[in-house]
């Protein structure tokens, strides 16, 4: 070879990682981790324009009254109770295990993956709020609410398929879901006891 | 040479794919957590529940929050209990705007979710008007979000 080859020279890259360091704790800093959590809800649907207040008529045994007023006071049916109790009162109502008169009515159904079962599926659960109620009060007793519907779901899913709810199957999920469906209606927010 | 002369260097360790592992914590990062999206105007305390549920979906999440104004818009705004959605306040009405615009930036508008994070002392009145508003506009899966209890 005449002529000497150039050696080209690298490219200093002892910096790269200076750089993606600063990326990378400028992402720590203008992101959050926090996972948002929360209480899932569902809406009905919204009334049709041209439907008139078609009162469906439920029976006086399958509606569970919870009232709260505009000091956080809780009312059930007819009695004053405190929120740490609503969640066993929920359950009761729900599960209506003796089949008491007072408490919904049981029906057959046949549910896929349970057989014939006799559930109250007609019960439904009427949440109403004044427009003073205390949001976390309201959160309460809709916390105790969810939690009845789950401890029952995990009871029944650990009698019928040994695991609680969370841990089962898709299909064996919607089988315990129809046994103990969700209902809690809000009804419009109602002035109790003053402002 | 070096072997012969007997004087061993300690050899350099390579640094070349430190920056490579860098990126990749970087990237990791960017996946797993969300940019703050607005700047907030309203304080608030969420409730503490029990039978919390996570978001799954982030990019199908809209925020709306509400309490009262911060400490340093108090003055001009009062301390009465305020609505916010992106970065202004904003009345109960005008949430149907707001989720029809954040649908229409969501992939999947179907699983559309509003996290609604309000302040424990907040009243009931304004959370009822503005859930019948999200009644109106189709927007019916909603989370209040809360932190978790034992």
């Amino acid at each position: 070879m005449a002529r000497k080859k150039k050696k080209v020279p690298g490219l200093n890259s002892s910096s790269t990682a200076d750089i993606s360091f600063i990326l990378l704790i400028f992402f720590l800093v203008t992101t959050s981790m926090d996972t948002d959590m929360g209480l899932a809800r569902r809406l009905p649907q919204p009334p049709e324009p041209n439907q008139e207040d078609a009162q469906i008529d439920v029976k006086e045994r399958n509606v569970l009254n919870v009232r709260l007023n505009a000091a956080g006071n809780l009312m059930v049916n007819h009695d004053f109770i405190d929120v740490m109790q609503l969640r066993a009162r929920a359950k009761e109502f729900i599960e209506n295990r003796n089949n008491l008169s007072t408490l919904p009515e049981k029906h057959a159904k046949n549910i896929e993956g349970l057989g014939q079962c006799y559930v109250t599926d007609k019960h439904v659960i009427s949440v109403q709020t004044d427009r003073g109620t205390p949001y976390n009060v309201y959160f309460l007793v809709q916390n105790e609410l969810v939690a009845a519907y789950n401890e029952l779901r995990d009871e029944l899913a650990i009698a019928k398929f040994g695991r609680p709810y969370e841990r089962l199957s898709e299909d064996d999920q919607v089988a315990i879901r129809t046994y103990y469906p969700q209902k809690i209606s809000e009804a419009e927010p109602k002035n109790y006891g003053g402002n | 040479m070096a072997k012969k002369q007997g004087n061993r260097e300690m050899p350099e360790m390579n640094t070349s794919s430190l920056p490579d592992l860098i990126f990749t914590i970087l990237f990791f990062f960017m996946i797993v957590t969300t940019m703050r999206e607005v700047t907030l105007k309203v304080k608030f305390t969420v409730p503490s529940g029990t039978e919390l549920e996570k978001l799954e979906k982030k990019s199908c999440v809209s925020f709306i929050y509400v309490g009262p104004p911060t400490d340093q818009l108090r003055a001009q705004m009062g301390s009465g209990t305020r609505i916010q959605l992106n970065d202004r306040y904003a009345e109960p009405r005008e949430v149907m705007d707001f989720v029809a615009q954040e649908r229409t930036t969501m992939s999947d508008p179907a699983s559309q979710v509003m996290s609604m994070k309000i302040d424990q002392n907040t009243q009931m009145g304004i959370i009822t008007d503005i859930k019948e508003v999200l009644r109106k506009s189709w927007a019916l899966k909603i989370n209040y979000s809360a932190t978790r209890r034992n």
